[in-house]
């Protein structure tokens, strides 16, 4: 049976793992290559490694990086940050980069889906979404949360699907860095309307709320940052745990 | 040893090569026909579309240069696929080394999304590439198009019914998932495709 994943997140900045509180405060959380291979052999399924300042400040993902996590782990991953065009995506691909995750650029481009998906395969497009619920409707921001957009939530993932994107990586902004479980009824409601993989981002502070993302929210994945780089939750011990709670993990 | 990458239009390459660099394998990527035919041991790796990447090897004449290869020879994922003798995927002809074709996966509920990504489960794994260390081991999958159980059938994995995780034929073995990208599990394998 088909696992469900656990994916640590690696935020970049400068060339360090950080994790901000809501996008903000950042705190230094280690080398990402020293990280990679140590999530990596504690039994992460997969990793995202996103140059979060990229978009803000335009500068390009880091290249040499993704190499060297590239020669250094035996996981799948996922870079982002950064990505404006094509010729970034191939760039980064051939750099060792499993899948690419596109956010800003696709809503101010949603084309550049459908261009990824045709050049490299769906599987290669992951698209991140970061988004807060206003007490009416969830909708998305840009900039790493810094732009509100017009497009909600739901709408906004569905066409990313139609346009080719192999998967949905979900950040709700209300629980991100919060820490009091992930938003799992907009997870729920993502899944049961998508036919692609949803990875549920944001929120995660102990490992009931892994449990829970995955039978209430429907997840497939889930993502997590500062309780894996701060040694709160061992990825070995969350694993033992959702295997002892009946769900499937590798 | 000699290991050679088949090099041609088709991803995840620089994965393989890394994956041979852990394994201190400094393997060569190349379209060479010398150098290929003269390797101790050939990957055929592949991330892509079956019709597209079949043309490229038909007009670089690598697709008979493949069949008859005598050393050991490795696919991976889609390089798995084109060794079929068909594909669903562009409705292509493939190399025919298995003689069986290659499917589209059809969901049979919600759930069963498409493509298959993510960790499974290998079972009924056969001997040289595997060992009984591996029944049951995980390793990871990318792909929307799926080779039926079959006479060389080498391990099977379920998701929404069994098909070939992996296949092997005289000196030709195959594997729908990611060695490269399996962790410890895909290393012995890949350790145990070296040492045939």
């Amino acid at each position: 049976m088909l696992a469900k994943r656990i994916i640590p997140c690696l935020d970049i900045k400068d060339g360090t793992t950080v994790k901000g509180i809501n996008f903000v405060n950042l705190r230094d959380a280690g080398d990402p290559v020293e990280l990679g291979i140590k999530y990596s052999e504690e039994g992460a399924d997969e990793l995202v490694f996103l140059d979060i300042t990229a978009t803000h400040e335009g500068r390009k993902t880091f290249t040499d990086l993704v190499k060297r996590i590239a020669l250094n782990i035996s996981i799948p991953f996922t870079v982002g940050g950064g990505i404006n065009e094509l010729s970034d995506v191939e760039r980064l691909l051939n750099a060792g980069a499993d899948k690419i995750s596109v956010n800003s650029t696709a809503i101010r481009n949603p084309q550049i889906i459908n261009d990824i998906a045709l050049n490299f395969g769906s599987q290669v497009c992951v698209c991140a979404i970061d988004a807060r619920f206003d007490g009416n409707k969830w909708m998305c921001y840009t900039s790493g949360g810094r732009n509100l957009t017009d497009k909600e939530l739901f709408l906004w993932a569905k066409e990313a699907e139609e346009r080719g994107a192999g998967e949905i990586l979900f950040t709700s902004m209300n629980h991100d860095g919060v820490k009091q479980g992930f938003a799992n009824d907009a997870l729920k409601h993502l899944s049961e309307s998508l036919n692609i993989p949803i990875i549920a981002s944001g929120g995660a502070g102990t490992m009931e709320h892994f449990k829970d993302t995955f039978e209430e929210g429907k997840a497939d994945a889930a993502l997590a940052a500062s309780v894996f780089h701060f040694g709160e939750i061992a990825i070995k011990d969350l694993k033992d745990y959702l295997r002892n709670e009946g769900i499937n993990v590798r | 040893m000699n290991v050679v990458i088949i090099k041609y239009n088709a991803g995840n390459i620089f994965s393989v090569d890394s994956a041979m660099k852990r394994l201190n394998i400094e393997a060569a990527v190349t379209d060479d026909k010398d150098t290929i035919l003269k390797a101790d041991k050939v990957i055929f790796p592949g991330v892509g579309e079956a019709s597209t990447t079949m043309k490229y090897l038909q007009e670089n004449k690598l697709d008979t240069l493949i069949k008859d290869l005598r050393q050991p020879v490795l696919g991976i994922c889609l390089g798995m696929q084109l060794m079929c003798s068909f594909s669903e995927e562009g409705n292509s002809p493939c190399l025919g080394i298995f003689d069986v074709d290659v499917k589209r996966f059809i969901p049979h509920k919600h759930e069963d999304k498409i493509p298959h990504m993510g960790w499974n489960t290998i079972t009924d794994v056969k001997m040289p590439l595997f060992d009984d260390s591996l029944e049951n081991k995980y390793v990871y999958f990318v792909h929307s198009y799926y080779v039926p159980v079959n006479s060389c059938t080498a391990a099977t994995t379920d998701y929404i019914q069994p098909f070939s995780a992996a296949l092997q034929k005289d000196n030709f073995y195959a594997a729908q998932f990611h060695p490269e990208k399996s962790g410890d599990i895909g290393e012995k394998i890949l350790t145990n495709f070296l040492q045939l």
